[in-house]
């Protein structure tokens, strides 16, 4: 018992389970999960799917947190690449009243993918060879990025008439939703990646101090580069099903305070702020809570206005487990309570 | 010269050179009055700034402010609402602020949390107490409010500051002499420097940590004061955003974000560049709002490398 209290993951999925367990009394039909036309359908399904985006964003962000980084401008790469994406493949109708894309969906969505990915690139150099903090590399794209975004745009929302574009944010494939399928093809992709290969030690030792990492002989700039590159590319996925999802891109809004909700999850997952120690499945499981968080809000009939109320007590609770110093003081309270004492 | 000196010098050639093009560019551009509406439109933001300050300088943040402006205009409209009295009103607000961010710091000093995380959930927190007292945008009739908001305290040349503006550069003022002047100043300073230092140095580092972020959140709660004198209404959306625009302020003003370096002058001239980024683009007419984005993205890029070309030449004389 002990042994399982100690699991990285024992916290985060404790907390998961506690969630769906209210949900399940208050609602019973909460957990059922049908197929219905075609695809699964349900209330958990519901939460996966709509959980995706923020699990494809917050995988990248573990990796950077992990190498000691924070990266601050997510959203505003995936307003960017929403952008991209919703500009090339353009909404007009054709004669005949076909829709055509302007640009083959492929190249559409490449295109979209590398933007991001070079945004991600554009914050690695900054950090890596003008050696800035982390938050305030990012923090300079968070700003004008969505300057950029809504320059491209015009200020305008973009709708996206071509229907085969739908099919990342909406479609099912053998009865799950295709965002969830990327979502754990990336996860795959990754836990061979940093399992498999030396990468995963590499980054862990960049985490735990950069400098004995560099003499160590590892080529911490090249991945801390490839880290935040990665992040980006993540973040532009994460831009393609949101944009899909609600068939148009709003510069404006889109992904707006993403970035808060990945390092969220991050942290909830079980992953260090200071580096070093970091979980792909514990992020995921983070990215999992929020959701269900805001889905049990709904589904309860709690106001809405709760919904952030709720989300800050949680953190701070969850921020106050993860300290050494909170765990310390409670211990002490219980071996040794005394009347009036804090 | 002070090499710490120079990248507030830049910041000040930087405003001047754009109020240069501007006069040269816009008529009517070179008025007193569009130089005083710089410090009137930015005056709440000006006295976050200043809170802003001296959390980057311990080598902090605070994401909260934001949102514990956008609370103190919900309470302040509430509490009026209620038939309070409106001075009364507006010492509970600034109380309230102080408290959250007293306990803001003491979590982050107590239990050696990080600051991103702590102020993030206080940013929640506070966005969602607004959401709790009321979804809508509350109005402000209150006759007190209206007269201050409408009062114009002239000071020559046909110009004349508002209350806000001239309680922002008050903060400013109260700010330099707290940086520069006090114990706790040179111990915030002596944080960002080296915190484990200052500790050794016999510096009151505990309650210093915990005293900035008391400031910071009383700066915000006066920042939303003078943002209802603005607005004359609470609304849960004020403010979305104004902490990005703070820090960017401070960053601009000179100060180093990993801490220790800087000066609360410096930010009254990071606020006043915001705003006229803002102007000139008013002023031209055909450039959009969106443009104002990029280039607050590319001062911040060029100060944060030019900071960075300082330190290297620093250490390598040292």
């Amino acid at each position: 018992m002990k042994r399982l209290a100690q699991h990285a993951l024992f916290w985060p999925c404790t907390t998961l389970l506690l969630l769906l367990v209210v949900c399940a009394v208050f609602n019973p039909a909460f957990l059922g999960v049908a197929w219905q036309g075609g695809h699964l359908y349900g209330n958990l399904v519901d939460i996966l799917n709509r959980a995706a985006p923020l699990m494809v964003v917050s995988m990248g962000m573990t990796l950077v947190i992990a190498v000691r980084g924070l990266d601050i401008s997510v959203g505003a790469v995936v307003a960017i690449a929403a952008t991209v994406a919703a500009l090339m493949i353009g909404g007009s109708f054709s004669a005949g009243g076909e829709v055509a894309s302007r640009f083959p969906l492929w190249l559409a969505l490449a295109t979209a993918l590398g933007v991001a990915a070079a945004c991600g690139l554009w914050n690695g150099l900054l950090v890596v060879k003008a050696g800035m903090q982390p938050i305030v590399a990012t923090l300079i794209l968070m700003v004008a990025g969505r300057g950029i975004a809504q320059l491209l745009t015009g200020g305008q929302i973009i709708t996206v008439y071509y229907a085969p574009f739908y099919t990342l944010g909406n479609g099912f494939l053998l009865g799950v939703p295709v965002a969830l399928w990327i979502a754990a093809a990336l996860w795959a992709v990754l836990h061979l990646v940093l399992s498999r290969s030396a990468l995963g030690l590499f980054i862990r030792a960049i985490g735990g101090n950069p400098e004995a990492a560099r003499v160590a002989g590892v080529r911490s700039s090249a991945i801390t580069l490839c880290v935040y590159t990665f992040c980006g590319l993540a973040a532009g996925v994460a831009g393609l099903i949101i944009s899909s999802n609600v068939k148009s891109a709003d510069a404006n809004n889109a992904g707006q305070l993403l970035e808060l909700d990945a390092i969220l999850a991050v942290t909830l997952g079980g992953t260090a702020l200071t580096g070093g120690r970091f979980t792909l499945a514990g992020t995921i499981i983070g990215a999992l809570i929020i959701q269900t968080l805001t889905s049990m809000i709904y589904s309860l009939g709690v106001p809405p206005e709760v919904n952030l109320v709720v989300k800050a007590a949680l953190v701070f609770a969850v921020m106050l487990l993860q300290s050494a110093g909170f765990r310390a003081l409670v211990m002490r309270v219980a071996r040794n309570p005394r009347p009036g004492a804090t | 010269m002070n090499r710490r000196l120079l990248p507030l010098g830049v910041t000040m050639l930087l405003f001047v050179g754009m109020a240069v093009f501007g006069a040269i560019r816009y008529d009517g551009f070179l008025s007193p009055q569009v130089f005083l509406n710089l410090l009137i439109d930015n005056a709440f933001l000006c006295v976050v700034a200043v809170g802003m300050t001296f959390v980057i300088l311990s080598g902090g943040i605070d994401l909260s402010v934001g949102a514990v402006i956008a609370l103190t205009t919900m309470i302040s409209a509430a509490l009026l609402e209620a038939g309070w009295n409106p001075y009364a009103s507006m010492a509970m607000v600034l109380v309230l602020g102080a408290l959250f961010g007293a306990a803001q710091g003491f979590l982050i000093q107590r239990f050696a949390l990080a600051p991103f995380i702590v102020t993030l959930a206080g940013m929640f927190l506070a966005r969602g107490c607004c959401y709790l007292i009321s979804t809508e945008s509350i109005a402000i009739n209150d006759a007190t409010y209206a007269s201050i908001a409408q009062a114009r305290i002239p000071v020559g040349f046909d110009a004349s500051l508002t209350v806000g503006a001239v309680i922002a550069l008050l903060v400013v003022l109260a700010g330099m002499r707290i940086a520069h002047a006090s114990e706790f100043g040179r111990t915030v300073y002596a944080i960002g420097g080296g915190e484990s230092s200052a500790r050794l140095m016999g510096l009151p580092v505990a309650s210093a940590k915990i005293g900035v972020y008391l400031l910071s959140g009383f700066c915000a709660a006066l920042g939303g004061v003078v943002m209802t004198f603005y607005m004359l209404s609470g609304y849960s959306l004020h403010a979305v955003g104004l902490e990005l625009d703070a820090i960017a302020a401070v960053v601009i003003g000179g100060t180093l974000l990993a801490g220790g370096v800087g000066y609360v002058a410096g930010t009254l001239f990071g606020v006043l560049i915001l705003g006229i980024i803002q102007t000139l683009i008013a002023f031209d007419g055909t450039l959009s709002s969106w443009w104002t984005k990029i280039v607050v993205g590319a001062l911040l890029l060029l100060f944060c490398l030019l900071q960075r070309l300082f330190e290297g030449r620093s250490r390598k004389a040292a």
